[in-house]
């Protein structure tokens, strides 16, 4: 019910129409803290019924002004179980939001057929990033929440490769003593080479991995150079760099409620995902990988590592914003590499002890 | 992990009697544990006294025991069980509340357990008092970073006073280790402080009370959350209170999903929950966290938490499809979350927080008219007896649902008969608007059932959201929504017709979930069915009908396989130029019946007619036809996903029930080329509920199953019934109706008091009174009535049978009922049709007390053979009079060697599931099925003998709850619940049925007797036999010299009014007094023996109010000072009832071999 926001302002999210099942949207208005990018990414936002009052107190605006002020065009009253019923037999679609009426539906269904499709669309090229940069927001704690006991007493560089990246990300690294450097996704090895990274990480984003051909290239040379880590489109990516295949979802996996197994632990995380594309598990297996994690509903590859180079992804968002924390430990793992550590955080949460994983 | 095979033998506690705070869910959670467990291959043992539970029948256990959920009676169960050779070795102590909880801490704590070789499983001794002990649980909370409210836990009223100079008023109390908050409250001063203190102190059974500041005012939630032995752990559902904190999240408005948190703060909240589930160490199971927020800072605090499936947990299953306790158990035996299914998709794991498409409303149902005394403000104890839930797409929609599945004559926010605004608007009374603004005002700041009208009449007069919000501390969000539906309004009164009303307007207004009863009040005038009709066929016609979504987890993610659905008036959307709504109903062509359930519980109408439901549900499967079952209670085991073949989570209207038959049986009933296989719908097994629909149903073509409507209508006829009883050659007290004061007292007079009073057209005996005198009369007539209105609603007078033994008699027969309702397309067996008497309850009060507070005996103990045979023989020639296909209850009265006939009600009664667990045979199934054609004599029903084994029922009251109300019994029931004691003596049955309902009786120690006059000659026997027995007995003068004439010594007690100290109050608040035998005179709380009552109950001391009631104590007594007592499962009872072992199963983990990899 929660989040729409972060989602909304999620750049893995652009050039699509996101529709949501919870019915009720824009209770709590919006904010300027709330978002996971500058402005809202969705092509357009369908929902049951938008709320026409803001009711928290750090809301700044309502949900359907700010949208219209981002020139995003919001469809409420729609029934957006039925919809979503359809979506799930005949798989995500492309689809079209007017506000002419005087368009028939053979006309409407032209525009959709000759608007672009998503498979082999360089999205991540209108996510990303135009210039290079440097992020140093931690974590935002509202409500408080208790200051967590910092382990990390050095800093690390890390250089981010922003294909459409959260800010959550980010921040996570932030807050675990990280210097965050971010390039461009079109970036060339030597630039990366050049900011001297301690870690490497690719980042999330929208669209069909393949397309992202330039950088696929960029990571072969140097993925496994420093620790690198991976997130949703950063993790396909590394798995193609590495000689796996990625393949189209029927019906992607969307939401906050997503259930993973870590395989090492046999412990299980509600994650946040947002991918419609996967990493093909017997390709990954061929290329000296080891599946570290897999999606609980349908035994599909959630994440792994290499056997042998430091580096390891993630199909799911551990950043959460919105979900649950469960998987925030994956920073914890990829600060501990960077420290010279083989990877293996205990990410056991174990019996009767408080997690002590960082949370916000 | 899959399940632990060191272990065979598991026992189940259940919850015991329906209290307040601790209602049905708990067997609905119990039931879904047998079953879950039973199907891994456990022997399953279960102990409840309650016997109008589901899960007490005998399908569900290997070992039903029926017995006292005490630490006494559950040692004898695990020793008698290990004596047969069959040992347990598992307690699972987190189903069946906080009884169960309790008891299981005791037998851990006394060391039974350890002794025994039985380990807890579900949760541990040390886990539960963590959780529970607030000191513990306040230092693991802090230890995490988290904050609660300042409290200090104390022992003493003096540390109270102290601590309360450190937070100032007002201040929250709540003892530890009760249930509802028992006990608990707000105090605003301090002589409130003060009362609550005290009270709470003995409430506790630590004698522990903390005291909160308060947090008033902030908005309260509550997380369920379930954890397994991998520490993998989800939040099934997050609940928001409408009501702020301040009030019980049991009298609170509650809805589901949290509608208005930031995922920044719903997140911090989980992680809070999870970590808290962590230290505190709940290794397994479902618990709930509650949490306050702060609205002006988003500042979070933690309120508590419960280590075991609750009410909440109850509801966040209904809410969301996720079946907590069934899951909870499978994880007690070893099983981690993603090794188990979501049932409800099939294909998915139940390790994942499920997601919701829809909003869920829950809201409590109170019964203060029972109480009239009781204050009716809504504090942190727990009022309610009952809830309904109700789901929409929108919270408007959902909400408007919830109010009319409450039954209480309102159908939505407004516009209906009730509604004080549309009276004036209509100049019907012009007193009622404008409502003056202090009593606006007070109204929403001080929390009360109905606060949502004001909240309503507030809009209505121009006050501003902020002032409302101000006023009541209820969240803007839903203010808001409130304003949208009073704006609405506007758009339906501008309309001055039904036939005027825009199509575009009716279906928003059915899509803010407004009724056809509200229109109809609206455009025609009245609520009727012929009005409800009018509106339905003109909605009809204009294409505005509701579509039936799916409750599937996961927010249509991936596909369902239960059919639990919801009605919702949906946007309509274009498929190949046509327009469309999504209805995902699946209509087989299976015959079908439809079972209509009993709705939110109250007092009189309870789990006894889920029990009822359910049973005929069962029946269904076993003659082959598909079960339906429509109902609004989130409670229950009727609602469960897989009870019925379908259900439908819905309100029982007319409107809505209708649509549910329309839409199931092809479009309509009684129409052309209908392709639907519906034939037809019960009615009699739910209470008053679905009767009060069998006539509009019936009107609009539906085919009413079982005992026609003609008979049920004959029976509650007056004049029809006499005619009937004299055709009969029956007698019933003389009586009269009184149109006027001077009627009233003649008719008195003509028939000799005392005479039973009470207003015609009433349910449950409310308002029914028994008068002594004239002046007792004139009083009643003052007082109790409306007298302007004698010549509609006249008064109904009776002669009242004093000292007369009442009877229940519960019956079955399969004569073909009348042709007026009859389903014609039902088979219908009638050879040799017979009646066949199911039991006789002989209550030991006698007549006067509610047949449903009265304790009662099967099988009867004080009457004749002859007479027994006559009472037989009477009700089977009523059962075919009456053509009753199906059950029928005969009330009885027998004075003198004469029988007479109080009541007759053609349907199932409360007291059918206690009749089928007293003879072990399941007669609500019986009945249903008979219902559907069978005949009696192809059924081939048990005989069982009178005399091996007798079962007492006796009824539980929830005065405690309501301080200040007197403790009298009368002709209006007030128990909320029964527990059955049962034995092969009498005596020894009977003080098991005290034991169970918590008043356990003494073998040694003190007794205060006070009795009226009239019940002085029958005092000496029962004195006597106390003293000889060794009691102390204490009386007052009139008592001491009559006794004493009779050479029993008793001491003297100085009447309070007197003055003397100690009195009779200080003694029983010393607890020095173990047992009051007190017959009432009806004069009132505020009296001596009123005050003596009072604080009876709250020092928890046993009580008995009738002389006869006496007699059968003392017996009890003697029993037990006699020895030992044993206690006996229903398969030792008869042994038919055992079940067939089951084995384990073989696929441990049967989904994940199912499951398609890498798809």
């Amino acid at each position: 019910m929660t989040g729409y926001q972060e989602a909304l302002t999620d750049p893995s999210y652009r050039g699509q129409i996101l529709v949501m099942t919870a019915t009720q949207m824009g209770n709590y208005g919006v904010n300027e803290i709330d978002v996971e990018s500058a402005v809202p990414q969705v092509a357009g936002f369908v929902v049951r019924e938008s709320s026409r009052m803001d009711s928290n107190y750090r809301s700044e605006s309502m949900l359907a002004p700010w949208l219209a002020r981002h020139g995003i065009p919001f469809l409420s009253d729609i029934d957006t179980r039925a919809l979503v019923r359809r979506l799930r037999v005949n798989g995500a679609m492309r689809g079209v939001i007017t506000t002419d009426p005087t368009l028939s539906n053979q006309e409407l269904i032209e525009q959709v057929r000759t608007s672009p499709s998503m498979g082999g669309r360089n999205l991540a090229a209108e996510a990303s990033s135009d210039t290079a940069g440097s992020w140093s927001e931690g974590l935002v704690r509202i409500p408080p929440t208790p200051p967590r006991d910092r382990r990390e007493t050095t800093v690390k560089r890390v250089v981010a490769i922003d294909c459409g990246a959260k800010r959550n990300i980010y921040r996570h690294l932030v807050e675990r003593n990280c210097e965050v450097r971010f390039l461009p996704w079109n970036c060339s090895a030597e630039e990366v080479r050049a900011l001297e990274p301690d870690g490497l990480f690719v980042s999330n984003g929208p669209g069909d991995p393949a397309a992202v051909e330039p950088l696929i290239e960029v990571l072969k040379e140097i993925a496994g150079e420093v620790p690198t880590f991976g997130i949703c489109l950063g993790h396909q990516l590394l798995a193609l760099a590495l000689g796996a295949t990625t393949w189209k979802l029927p019906f992607g996996h969307r939401g906050a409620n997503q259930p993973v197994r870590n395989i090492e632990t046999g412990q299980v995380e509600i994650t946040s995902q947002n991918h419609g594309f996967c990493v093909d598990e017997a390709s990954l297996k061929a290329q000296d990988c080891l599946m570290t994690h897999v999606h609980l509903n349908d035994q599909t590859v959630a994440g792994f590592r290499h056997a042998s180079k430091p580096i390891f992804a993630v199909q799911y968002h551990p950043e959460s914003s919105p979900g649950p924390h469960d998987a925030a430990y994956l920073f914890d793992q990829f600060v501990a590499m960077m420290h010279g550590d083989t990877g293996k955080v205990d990410s056991r949460r174990g019996p009767n002890k408080a997690s002590k994983a960082v949370k916000a | 992990m899959p399940r632990r095979d060191d272990i065979h033998t598991i026992l189940i506690l259940g919850s015991g009697p329906i209290v307040i705070g601790q209602g049905c869910e708990f067997d609905y959670s119990g039931t879904q544990a047998c079953k879950a467990l039973q199907e891994e291959g456990y022997r399953v043992v279960l102990v409840n006294s309650n016997p109008a539970t589901i899960m007490t029948d005998p399908a569900f256990s290997d070992r039903t025991y029926i017995e006292p959920i005490t630490a006494d009676a559950v040692r004898r169960v695990i020793e008698k069980e290990r004596e047969r050779g069959t040992p347990i070795d598992a307690l699972l102590p987190t189903i069946g509340g906080q009884t169960a909880l309790n008891c299981a801490c005791e037998l851990e704590e006394n060391g039974t357990l350890e002794d025994l070789d039985v380990r807890m499983i579900g949760a541990s001794r040390e886990i539960i008092h963590r959780a529970e002990d607030r000191h513990v649980f306040r230092g693991i909370v802090e230890e995490l970073g988290l904050k609660m409210p300042k409290a200090k836990t104390v022992n003493t009223v003096e540390d109270g006073f102290e601590f309360l100079e450190e937070i100032g008023l007002p201040a929250i109390l709540r003892p530890a280790f009760t249930l509802g908050g028992s006990g608990g409250g707000v105090a605003y001063n301090r002589a409130e402080f003060e009362d609550l203190l005290r009270r709470g102190l003995s409430a506790s059974r630590i004698n522990q009370v903390q005291i909160d500041e308060s947090a008033l005012g902030w908005k309260e939630y509550e997380l369920e959350v379930v954890r397994d032995r991998n520490d993998n752990c989800v939040v099934v559902c997050g609940i928001e209170n409408i009501d702020p904190m301040g009030v019980h999240t049991g009298d609170s408005i509650t809805v589901a999903p949290i509608l208005t948190l930031t995922d920044r703060e719903y997140q911090v909240m989980r992680d809070a929950a999870l970590d808290i589930l962590r230290a505190v160490g709940v290794d397994t199971g479902g618990s709930n966290v509650q949490f306050a927020i702060d609205p002006q800072s988003g500042e979070m605090i933690v309120i508590e938490m419960n280590p075991r499936v609750s009410r909440s947990s109850a509801l966040a299953s209904k809410a969301t499809g996720f079946p907590i306790a069934r899951i909870a158990a499978k994880l007690a035996v070893g099983y981690t979350l993603d090794e188990l299914r979501n049932d409800i998709t099939g294909t998915t794991s139940a390790c994942f927080e499920p997601s919701i498409d829809y909003v869920v409303t829950k809201m409590p149902r109170w019964t203060f008219e029972k109480f009239p005394e009781a204050d009716e403000t809504l504090t942190t104890q727990m009022k309610s007896v009952g809830e309904a839930m109700s789901i929409g797409r929108t919270f408007k929609e959902s909400f408007q649902k919830a109010i009319r599945s409450m039954e209480v004559k309102r159908f939505g926010f407004g516009l209906d008969e009730n509604d004080r605004w549309l009276k004036e608007r209509r100049q019907q009374d012009g007193e009622q608007w404008p409502i003056d603004e202090e009593t606006i005002s007070r109204k929403l700041s001080v929390p009360c059932q109905g606060r949502m009208y004001y909240i309503r009449y507030a809009l209505k007069a121009g006050w501003t959201a902020d002032r409302i919000h101000e006023l009541t501390g209820i969240d803007p969000w839903f203010i808001d929504q409130f304003a949208q539906l009073v704006e609405f309004e506007q758009e339906l009164l501008a309309v001055d017709s039904l036939d005027a009303l825009p199509v575009e307007t009716f279906r928003a207004a059915k899509q803010m979930g407004y009724s056809d009863p509200q229109l109809a009040c609206l455009y025609l005038g009245s609520i009727h069915t012929d009005t409800i009709l009018q509106v339905r066929s003109r909605r009809k016609a204009l294409g505005i009908e509701p579509v039936y979504k799916l409750v599937d987890t996961c927010a249509a993610e991936f596909e369902a396989i239960t059919p639990y659905y919801y009605s919702t008036y949906e946007h309509p959307f274009e498929v190949d130029g046509e327009l469309v709504r999504d209805d995902e109903i699946r209509v087989t062509d299976r015959k079908k019946i439809v079972i209509l359930g009993g709705g939110p519980n109250r007092i009189g109408q309870g789990i006894e007619f889920d029990y009822c439901c359910c049973q005929a549900s069962f029946a269904c499967g076993e003659v082959g036809f598909e079960s339906v079952m429509i109902n609004s209670n989130p409670e229950t085991v009727s609602t469960d996903y897989d009870t019925s073949d379908l259900l439908f989570f819905e309100p029982l209207t007319l409107e809505d029930t209708l649509n549910i038959l329309e839409r199931l049986n092809g479009g309509g009933i009684e129409i052309e080329g209908r392709t639907g296989e519906v034939l037809g719908c019960i009615v009699q097994f739910g209470g008053q509920t679905p009767l009060n629909l069998a006539h509009g149903l019936a009107r609009a073509g539906v085919p009413i199953i079982g005992t026609g409507l003609d008979s049920i209508d004959a029976a509650e006829d007056r004049d029809r019934f006499k005619a009937i009883l004299d055709e009969l050659g029956l007698q019933q007290p003389e009586s009269g109706i009184a149109y006027s004061m001077e009627e009233a007292r003649g008719i008195a007079a003509k028939i000799g008091y005392p005479v039973l009073v009470r207003p015609s057209y009433v349910l449950g005996g409310r308002g029914m009174e028994i008068c002594f005198d004239e002046e007792a009369l004139a009083r009643y007539m003052r007082n109790a009535v409306d007298v302007s209105e004698l010549a509609n609603a006249p008064v109904l007078i009776d002669r009242f049978l004093s000292e007369a033994i009442e009877v229940d008699i519960d019956v079955l027969a399969d004569y073909r009922p009348h042709a007026d309702t009859l389903c014609h397309q039902l088979e219908m067996s009638d050879e040799q049709p017979q009646a066949v008497i199911c039991g006789i309850m002989e209550h030991i009060e006698e007549a006067g007390v509610h047949s449903g507070d009265s304790s009662c005996t099967i099988p009867t103990n004080t009457l004749s053979k002859a007479i027994v045979a006559q009472i037989e023989d009477n009700a089977r020639q009523l059962a075919q009079r009456l053509s009753v296909r199906g059950l029928m209850n005969v009330q009885m009265a027998i004075k003198d060697d004469t029988i007479y006939v109080i009541e007759v009600n053609p349907r199932a009664s409360r007291t059918v599931p206690f009749v089928a667990k007293a003879k072990g045979v399941p007669y609500a199934r019986l009945a249903a099925k008979v219902m559907m054609g069978h005949s009696l004599a192809s059924l081939e029903i048990k005989k069982r003998p009178e005399t091996t084994f007798f079962a007492v029922k006796e009824p539980i009251f929830p005065f405690e709850k309501f301080p200040g109300v007197d403790v009298v019994l009368g002709p209006e029931m007030r128990s909320t619940g029964e527990v059955m004691g049962a034995d092969r003596s009498l005596p020894i049955a009977l003080a098991k049925a005290k034991m169970a309902v918590g008043q356990s009786l003494p073998i040694e120690g003190d007794v205060f007797i006070s009795v009226r006059d009239s019940d002085k000659p029958g005092l000496i026997e029962t004195a006597r036999s106390l003293v000889s027995m060794g009691f102390t007995v204490h009386t007052t003068l009139g008592t001491h010299e009559l006794l004493a004439s009779h050479s029993i010594e008793t001491s003297l007690i100085r009447k309070i009014s007197e003055g003397a100290r100690p009195n009779i109050l200080d003694r029983l608040a010393n607890g020095e007094i173990d047992l009051i035998i007190n017959t009432p005179t009806r004069k009132g709380g505020e009296t001596d023996e009123g005050r003596i009552r009072a604080m009876a109950v709250r020092c928890r001391v046993p009580m008995i109010t009738t002389m006869t009631g006496a007699r059968a104590a003392v017996q009890a007594i003697a029993a037990l000072r006699a020895g030992s007592w044993s206690v006996s499962a229903m398969q030792d009872i008869y042994p038919d009832l055992a079940r067939p072992a089951t084995a384990p199963p073989e696929v441990p983990t049967p989904w994940l071999n199912t499951m398609s990899s890498g798809s």
